[in-house]
Order: C-alpha cells, then sequence, then structure tokens
C-alpha cells in the first residue's frame, strides 16, 4: 500500500534520513565494532589495552552520538516516526542482517568459544578475547573469558542504549527512572561487584561469581552444588550470601511483587529485561498480538518453569543423596518438602483464586501438579538412586535448551525478528513465577480512563509483551496479564490519556464492566447489572 | 430470524452490532464500500507516520467477525427501498432487512471553493483519503508543500502527519486563532505557538479563495482570498468539518435534515429504520449538544444505546456529562463537562498556564452559584470518572481546585502542579 519503499539505505527519505550528527555517530560507532572485529581476525594489536578503550568508547560514544542527532532537536514527545518504514524496526533487510548477525555471535559464544581466541585449557588467551584481557586482569585480576567479553559488551550496550531511551522518553519521568535503574543494577551488580569479589579469591577462599539480583530460577544453576559448596566453605560472607538469595526468591521478591507487581524486577532490575528495553526498544513493535500467540505463550511459559523446578529439585536430591554427610538437609526431608510447599502453595492458589483462573489455566496447573508431585513420589517410593532421569543429564539439557538456545540464541538474537521480549513472554521461569502471583495476588494493574478510549492500537502495537492492551481499554476494562512487566509504554504512546500503571488495593482489581464510561447512567446501571 | 442490516462498518455500527450478538441470536450484518474490516478511523494519521500498520489499526483479529456470526457484506448502497425493505447496491444487488441501521457517518466539507475536486485535494476522513494522501505525498520531493485549510482537530492532525516527512506545510486558519470557536483563548493561543514551534507556517485570519490546476487536472497551488497571494502546492488538504454522508438518501423517504432526522429512540421517520452516529441529526438538541455529534465516543454511545432497543429494551439516547479529547502534536488535551469558548451569560472560567506553554488548564464554573461546569486539560490527563462524579455532585469549583490531585492522571513520577494551580487560583480569588 505505502509508495514509500523500505529503503536499505541508511540516507533513505524522510522521515527515516539520518541527519549529519546520526552520520558520524555511526561512523564512529562502526569504527569501535570494526576494532573487536579486527581483532576476532587474530590481527595482532599492538597494546591492547588501549585499543580496547578506544573500541568501548567509540561504540558507546557513537551510539549516544546517534540519540542525540535524533533526538536532541525534537520537541518532548512521542518518537515512533517511521517505525515501521524502517528497514531495522520493520523485519526489512537490515533487521535479518542484524538477526543473522546476534544469532551467530551467540552461537559462537555459547558453543564454540575457542573461536573468539578463548585459551583452551588455561593457554593464552588470543584473538577478541586476549583484547579484553587487559579490562579482565584491572578489575578481578585474571585473563578474560568469553563470559567476560560478554559481560562487558552487555553492560556497554545497556549503558549507551539507556542514554538513547532516555533521550527518547525526554518527557516520561517514569521511563528515565526505570531505565537509571536498570543501568545501575547492570553495571554494579552484574558487572563491577562480581568482578571486583573475584580479586578476593584465593587458595583458601572462594566465592562463585555471584550477581545479587540474578535470583533462581532465572539463575538456573544458582543451586548447583559446586556453587553450593563454595557458599558454604566461605563461611560467614558465603551463608550470607547463599541465605540472601534463598530470602530473595520467598521472601523479598513476594513482597515486592505484591506492592509493586513483577515490574519492580522485570523492568526496574533485571539484566535481561535491561536489554530489552535499552537496545531491544527498536523491536518492541514486533511482538505478535495474536490470540495464538498468547496460548502457546501461556503453554510455553509454564512449560519451563516446570522444567525449571523439576531440574533444580533433581540436581539438589541428587548430591544431598550422595554427599549426605555434608549437609544438614537430608534428601528425603528436602524432596517431602519440595512436595509440601508445591502442594500447599496450590491449595492456597485453588482456595482464593480458582475463579480467577481461566480453564486451561486451570487443568494446565492440576497437570503440572500432578506431575511433579508423582515424580517426587515415585523416587520416593521407588528408592531408586536417581530421579527418574539422571539429575546431571537433565541439567544440562536444561542448561543446553533454555539457558543457551532460548534465552541467548532465540531470546536475544531474534530481537530484530520477533520483538525484544521473546525470551522474557515466552521462556523465562522467573517471569512466569513473579507473572502467576502479578495476576493473583498484587497491588498492580493498568487502569483505563473512563470511555476515553479511541481504540487506535498504539498501545497494542508498542507492547513488548504482546499484549492486547487495547482489547481490555476499549472495554473499560483494567489490565491485569501475567506477562506485563510494567515498562508503562502503553501508558506513553496513548494519546488520549487513557492508561496508567497504578498499584492499589486489590478489590475490585479485576473488573470487566460490559458499557464504558459515559454514555446514560441508567443504560450502563441496566447492563452491568446483568 | 430477523435479519438486522447495518451500514458502515464504524465504530458506531460495530458498537451496535457487538451488544445485538451479546444481547441476541439475531442476524447481523455490516455493509462497508470502505474496508473488509472494522478499523479505528482515529488512527488513520498513525499509519501515514509509520507508528502504526493497517493491520494493526483494526480492534478485533479477522476470526472474530465469524465467531461471533456477523455477517460482513463489502458494498456501496446505492438506495435504501423502505417499502420493500431492502436496499440495493451500486451493483444492482439487492439485501433484504427487518431492521435497518444508518450508520454511514460523515465526508468532508467543501464549501465550493473553484478547484475543490481536482486531484490532489482531499479530505482525511476515509481509508481512500488517507491511500490518496499517501499516493501525492510521499515524501518532500514529490510533495515540495502541502496547503491545509480549515483549523480544527482533523486539520491539525494532518499538519502533523506531513511534518513528519518533513513537507512543509502552510496552514490556512480562517479563525485568528487556532480552533477559538471551542477553545477559550488562552488555550487557543499556547497552541497557535506550540504549532509554529512544530514549523508550520500556520496563517491565521486567512481564507481560501481558489485552487488552481495545473493541465492534467491536478492542483498545483491555491490562491488566498484575502492577498491574492498564489502559493504553489502538491496537495491541498481540505478540513474545515464533516457533514453527514447522506446523500445517497435523498429520494429514499427518510426524513432528512443536513444528516438524517432521528427522535431520542434513533429512530428515523420510516419505522425499523434507525440512524447513529456522526449521520444522525437530533430533532432537538440534547442540553448542550450539538444536533449533529461527530465524535468518536458519541457514535460508540449511540451504539450501546440502539442495540438495547433493537432487542426489545427501548432506551432513549441520554447521553451523561459531556467529554471529548484529543491531540495536538504533542499536546493532549481532555475535556470534561462544558467549557465554552464564547463564555454563557452566568459562566466564569479560571485559567492556569504552565510556564513552560504546554500545559494549561481553564476551569469553568457559575458566577452565582460557583457550581463547577467543566474542565479542559491541557498537557495533564486527568480521570474521566472523578470529573464525571464531581459534575453529578453539583460540587462547587473551590472544592475541585483543592482536590485537584485526585483526578491526576499522569503517569507514576511526573511532575505536580496541582500546588501551583491552588496557588494562582487563590491570588486570583483574593485579587478580584
Amino acid at each position: 500500500m505505502s509508495t514509500l519503499e523500505k529503503n536499505m539505505s541508511l540516507t533513505g527519505e524522510a522521515p527515516q534520513n539520518l541527519n549529519s550528527i546520526q552520520k558520524v555517530g555511526t561512523l564512529v560507532g562502526m569504527f569501535g565494532l570494526f576494532i573487536i572485529v579486527l581483532a576476532g581476525f587474530n590481527i595482532s594489536l599492538p597494546n591492547k589495552g588501549l585499543w580496547l578503550t578506544i573500541a568501548l568508547i567509540s561504540i558507546t560514544g557513537g551510539i549516544i552520538l546517534y540519540a542525540k542527532g535524533a533526538y536532541q532537536n525534537k520537541l518532548e514527545g512521542i518518537k515512533n516516526d517511521g517505525v515501521w518504514f524502517k528497514s531495522i524496526s520493520s523485519r526489512g533487510y537490515l533487521a535479518w542482517i542484524a538477526g543473522i548477525g546476534l544469532t551467530g555471535f551467540y552461537i559462537v559464544l555459547y558453543f564454540f568459544a575457542e573461536l573468539l581466541g578463548l585459551g583452551i585449557n588455561g593457554g593464552t588467551n588470543t584473538g577478541v578475547i586476549a583484547l579484553f584481557d587487559p579490562l579482565s586482569k584491572l578489575l578481578n585480576g585474571n585473563p578474560a573469558s568469553q563470559w567476560f567479553v560478554y559481560g562487558t559488551l552487555y553492560t556497554v550496550a545497556i549503558l549507551a542504549f539507556g542514554v538513547k531511551f532516555i533521550w527518547k522518553y525526554k518527557h516520561n519521568r517514569y521511563e528515565q527512572s526505570r531505565t537509571v535503574s536498570v543501568m545501575f543494577f547492570q553495571t554494579a551488580f552484574a558487572f563491577m561487584i562480581p568482578e571486583l569479589m573475584a580479586r578476593l579469591n584465593s587458595d583458601t577462599f572462594s566465592l562463585p561469581y555471584n550477581d545479587l539480583k540474578n535470583m533462581w530460577p532465572l539463575n538456573y544453576y544458582a543451586f548447583d552444588q559446586w556453587r553450593i559448596d563454595q557458599f558454604i566453605n566461605a563461611e560467614t560472607i558465603g551463608l550470607a550470601f547463599l541465605l540472601f538469595g534463598i530470602l530473595s526468591i520467598f521472601v523479598v521478591s513476594p513482597i515486592l511483587t505484591y506492592k509493586y507487581g513483577k515490574r519492580w524486577y522485570c523492568s526496574w532490575v533485571c539484566g535481561c529485561g535491561g536489554l530489552a528495553e535499552t537496545a531491544g526498544d527498536s523491536f518492541r513493535q514486533l511482538s505478535d498480538k495474536s490470540m495464538s500467540a498468547w496460548k502457546i505463550e501461556r503453554w510455553v511459559v509454564h512449560s519451563v518453569l516446570v522444567f525449571s523446578v523439576v531440574m533444580t529439585t533433581a540436581v539438589i536430591s541428587t548430591y544431598l543423596g550422595y554427599d549426605a554427610t555434608k549437609y544438614w538437609l537430608t534428601k528425603d526431608l528436602f524432596l517431602i518438602g519440595v512436595a509440601l510447599f508445591l502442594g500447599l502453595l496450590f491449595a492456597v492458589i485453588w482456595l482464593f483464586k480458582r475463579d480467577e483462573l481461566a480453564k486451561d489455566a486451570r487443568y494446565g496447573a492440576i497437570g503440572y501438579l500432578v506431575v511433579v508431585l508423582s515424580l517426587i513420589g515415585i523416587h520416593y517410593l521407588s528408592g531408586a538412586e536417581l530421579f527418574l532421569f539422571e539429575a546431571s543429564k537433565l541439567r544440562s539439557l536444561y542448561g543446553f535448551l533454555i539457558g543457551s538456545i532460548f534465552s541467548g540464541v532465540i531470546g536475544t538474537g531474534f530481537y530484530p525478528i520477533f520483538g525484544n521480549r521473546v525470551w522474557c513472554r515466552m521462556g523465562c521461569p522467573m517471569a512466569a513465577i513473579l507473572g502467576m502471583q502479578q495476576r493473583l495476588f498484587s497491588k498492580f494493574r493498568i487502569t483505563t480512563n473512563g470511555g476515553q478510549c479511541i481504540s487506535c492500537g498504539n498501545c497494542s502495537t508498542y507492547c513488548e509483551m504482546g499484549i492486547d492492551v487495547r482489547a481490555y481499554a476499549q472495554k473499560g476494562e483494567n489490565i491485569v496479564r501475567s506477562s506485563c512487566v510494567g515498562c508503562g509504554v502503553c501508558s506513553a504512546v496513548c494519546p488520549r490519556g487513557v492508561l496508567k500503571l497504578e498499584n492499589d488495593t486489590m478489590n475490585g482489581r479485576i473488573d470487566s464492566n460490559h458499557i464504558l464510561l459515559g454514555n446514560d447512567v441508567d443504560l450502563m446501571e441496566y447492563v452491568n447489572r446483568n | 430470524m430477523e435479519h438486522i442490516v447495518i451500514i458502515g462498518n464504524g465504530i458506531s455500527g460495530v458498537t451496535t452490532a457487538r451488544h445485538i450478538r451479546k444481547l441476541s441470536d439475531k442476524k447481523i450484518t455490516i455493509i462497508s464500500s470502505e474496508t473488509d474490516h472494522f478499523f479505528s478511523r482515529t488512527a488513520l494519521m498513525y499509519i501515514y507516520m509509520g507508528h502504526m500498520k493497517y493491520e494493526q489499526t483494526k480492534p478485533y483479529e479477522d476470526y472474530f467477525w465469524k465467531k461471533n456470526r456477523i455477517d460482513l457484506k463489502r458494498g456501496f448502497v446505492k438506495t435504501v427501498n423502505p417499502q420493500q425493505k431492502e436496499v440495493i447496491f451500486e451493483d444492482g444487488d439487492r439485501m433484504n432487512y427487518d431492521k435497518l441501521v444508518i450508520a454511514v457517518g460523515s465526508k468532508s466539507n467543501k464549501f465550493g471553493w473553484p478547484g475543490q475536486d481536482l486531484d490532489a485535494v482531499h479530505g482525511l476522513y476515509s481509508k481512500q483519503d488517507l491511500d490518496a494522501i499517501e499516493q501525492y505525498a510521499p515524501n518532500n520531493n514529490i510533495c515540495k508543500r502541502a496547503v491545509i485549510v480549515g483549523g480544527g482537530l482533523i486539520g491539525i492532525e494532518l499538519a502533523e502527519m506531513l511534518s513528519t516527512r518533513n513537507i512543509p506545510v502552510t496552514f490556512l486558519v480562517r479563525e485568528n486563532s487556532f480552533w477559538n470557536g471551542v477553545l477559550p483563548d488562552g488555550e487557543s493561543q499556547m497552541l497557535n505557538r506550540h504549532i509554529k514551534n512544530h514549523h508550520i507556517d500556520l496563517r491565521l485570519g486567512i481564507n481560501l479563495k481558489e485552487i488552481i490546476s495545473d493541465k492534467n487536472g491536478k492542483a498545483r497551488a491555491v490562491i488566498i482570498e484575502e492577498t491574492d497571494e498564489e502559493l504553489p502546492c502538491d496537495l491541498v488538504g481540505l478540513t474545515a468539518g464533516v457533514s453527514p454522508n447522506v446523500d445517497f438518501l435523498k429520494d429514499s423517504g427518510i426524513e432528512l435534515g443536513r444528516g438524517v432526522k432521528v427522535n431520542r429512540f434513533l429512530e428515523t421517520n420510516i419505522k425499523d429504520i434507525y440512524a447513529i452516529g456522526d449521520c444522525a441529526e437530533q430533532h432537538e438538541p440534547i442540553g448542550n449538544r450539538r444536533p449533529i455529534e461527530a465524535v468518536w465516543y458519541t457514535g460508540r454511545m449511540m451504539g450501546e444505546t440502539l442495540a438495547q432497543t433493537l432487542c426489545g429494551n427501548p432506551f432513549e439516547y441520554n447521553p451523561g456529562h459531556w467529554f471529548n479529547s484529543a491531540k495536538f502534536f504533542d499536546i493532549e488535551y481532555q475535556t470534561y463537562g462544558w467549557v465554552f469558548a464564547n463564555k454563557k451569560e452566568h459562566e466564569a472560567h479560571f485559567h492556569w498556564k504552565h510556564e513552560d506553554d504546554t500545559k494549561c488548564i481553564t476551569v469553568a464554573y457559575h458566577k452565582g452559584t460557583q457550581e463547577f461546569l467543566g474542565i479542559n486539560t491541557f498537557g495533564i490527563r486527568m480521570r474521566h470518572e472523578v470529573f464525571d462524579r464531581w459534575l453529578t455532585e453539583k460540587k462547587e469549583v473551590d472544592y475541585v481546585i483543592q482536590h485537584l490531585s485526585e483526578a491526576n492522571f499522569d503517569p507514576e513520577f511526573y511532575r505536580k502542579f496541582e500546588n501551583q494551580i491552588l496557588n494562582a487560583y487563590n491570588q486570583k480569588s483574593i485579587s478580584v
């Protein structure tokens, strides 16, 4: 329909043409990236520290310069002009190039790190990884690993694109506040603190790399034996970290989610969310809003959660079994505990909230509970050494399928094709837990403003989680969806001031009035009564 | 089974159909010559601006209609024959109805300007208008300048659209300040400045004389009435309001004024024929409302009401407190109750404007009783529900200003202005 062709040229027609500042920004950024690529070809750069500094500063500076060019002279307001005309943000050619490039990068990173120059069997690093050695030594005292390279680039991306995002939403203090928050948590908690803590490690004392905000089950290796052992061996400090990890799951998170919804984590703290909201912001409109996508989402994300619970239980019970003397918790006690906890949790939900669950959610919940309990039961009664499956195999399968393929290769590599929150929506077990709580026990909701909706569809289009926000807004219904990460963009892009993220009483939070405000009061009362 | 035929698949017709389906099993057919499916007319601008694709302006997925047994018929109705209870299509097709709902909306006003029917002269109302604008103004090479005639809500939308493609826009407004037939001066003048900040060549108090054709019958320039200046352009936007799209009913026997005349039950003079939305004209205006209300919300409410009547539960169209909304480039506007540009005799205004010149409010109240009558708010979102309640409870203006924070609907962490507003209000009260 549009006579405006998707145009590969970066300097194409209005509104997607670049001004000179943006062109310079692109040049500077690409130069930085080029240095890293050169290093990848094993071209030996003298004075690696200097070149790495130049590369990282160029990339950051290039992105920020680009953002300056894009937004500094614009008046405050929504900046979505030409989103569906630009090749990169409308699944055009540039989007496919970017998608393939990112996917390839993740495959190499996860499975062929030696291609990036990782020294094999403690050998010296070469290539890209060697380029990062100086920074790694500066921070944690050791040569870089592929994860250090990834962590550094990840942090740079969140910081630089974070600045871009803040510029873009210069009129919206909610968007700005939460972006500053994810930038802080990524830089301090995910990157600096763990790197610096690694310095404390010695022959007699060592702590695992510990990102305090990275909670189980998002952090699926949180309770692996080697980590637990290291924590226990590190005595007071280690036990404190372990305790904090457990408390965050069972106390801190439920309280915060009750008060603010899952957004406190997903769009204010989480690193995956942080990348999605900053570097991924240009792709939020690509999420699938169809009813069928919602159905798939519910089954997939909850299946991952169940997989994660089974896997973790199996792993823990295995080492509790064969190393029984090392831990105060016995395997039997642990398994019974898990079964009781799940049973109790389920009973409470059933008692108070069963009417609010959709039919398939009820079937799913019952089905999954039966599966998990029977797995524990079979194992417990048969006394078999293994948990029906070999726990270590289950663990590596999970790590491969969910940890690497889903969250990395598909989750991030496919940003330009499926949108920026595919992992959060379809795969993250943490999001599934928080989402269940958000739907059932939370004060959070998105309120619609009386009868003001004009069904334009900006809210749905820019919902990165694929929620059809308009479907609720045009009925005057609150939006209480388990998948909502509270990014606030639906409210920001609404041209009529219809949507507001709020924490308020749980009473009447989920309502579905059939008539919007504004009509004959008798008619509204009549219809709402029936 | 009773067959209800609805002409027009806009918000009025579709709302009627949806509510009939909730209440009954009647056979429902919606006819449209515009598009196969219902889309949000208010979102047309966002397609041109690249915020959304046409697909995303459809509020319901395509399977919705079949699932809810609402038949969709694409076709142009040539006339209606009430004697035979049938609609007759342009291609000769006929369709029988038991009850007919006319929800055909509006067409852009043309006031007899010479050249008004040339190519590249368009309103902005239908999907076809949008397609034409896309054709004549795809970029600033093909469209070196556009002239917009008529300073209302659609005119400013069109100006915003074209400016996103860096097309220079000259905006001719007959009044001496933008939309000042509706907005009080302070607001209207703030918008004048905002429009100019967006690099629109806004010309106030200026009328169109004629549109000049090139040799192919396409507009190439406009001439201005006041100065006889000739402005070369490649697109002329006619946005001087809309009027009911009812010409096809002329010989049908259905009573027409400017629109289809209806009573409070939305019935026309002919049994079993109803009219709703933009094209319906009340015999007597309701309260302060105009007899023809070409607004999204009123179309929706008429649909909700008529569905009850058609399903055996007759309701008069009796809308609640007036409200409306719009967006002027970056400035959101909401209104609740009545604030008149030309104050009624009993009406007084309190106006506050923020120093950044993008936020202001005007509160109207009764000089004598101090009763709160309405509010216009720019750049600050307010709660519909709260103002609806205050209007019903006939709160006094003091109460409203003092409790304004209860009505705030801005996102979290936004700066609040209630204290500033209250201070300004108190100072004003003292000085009076």
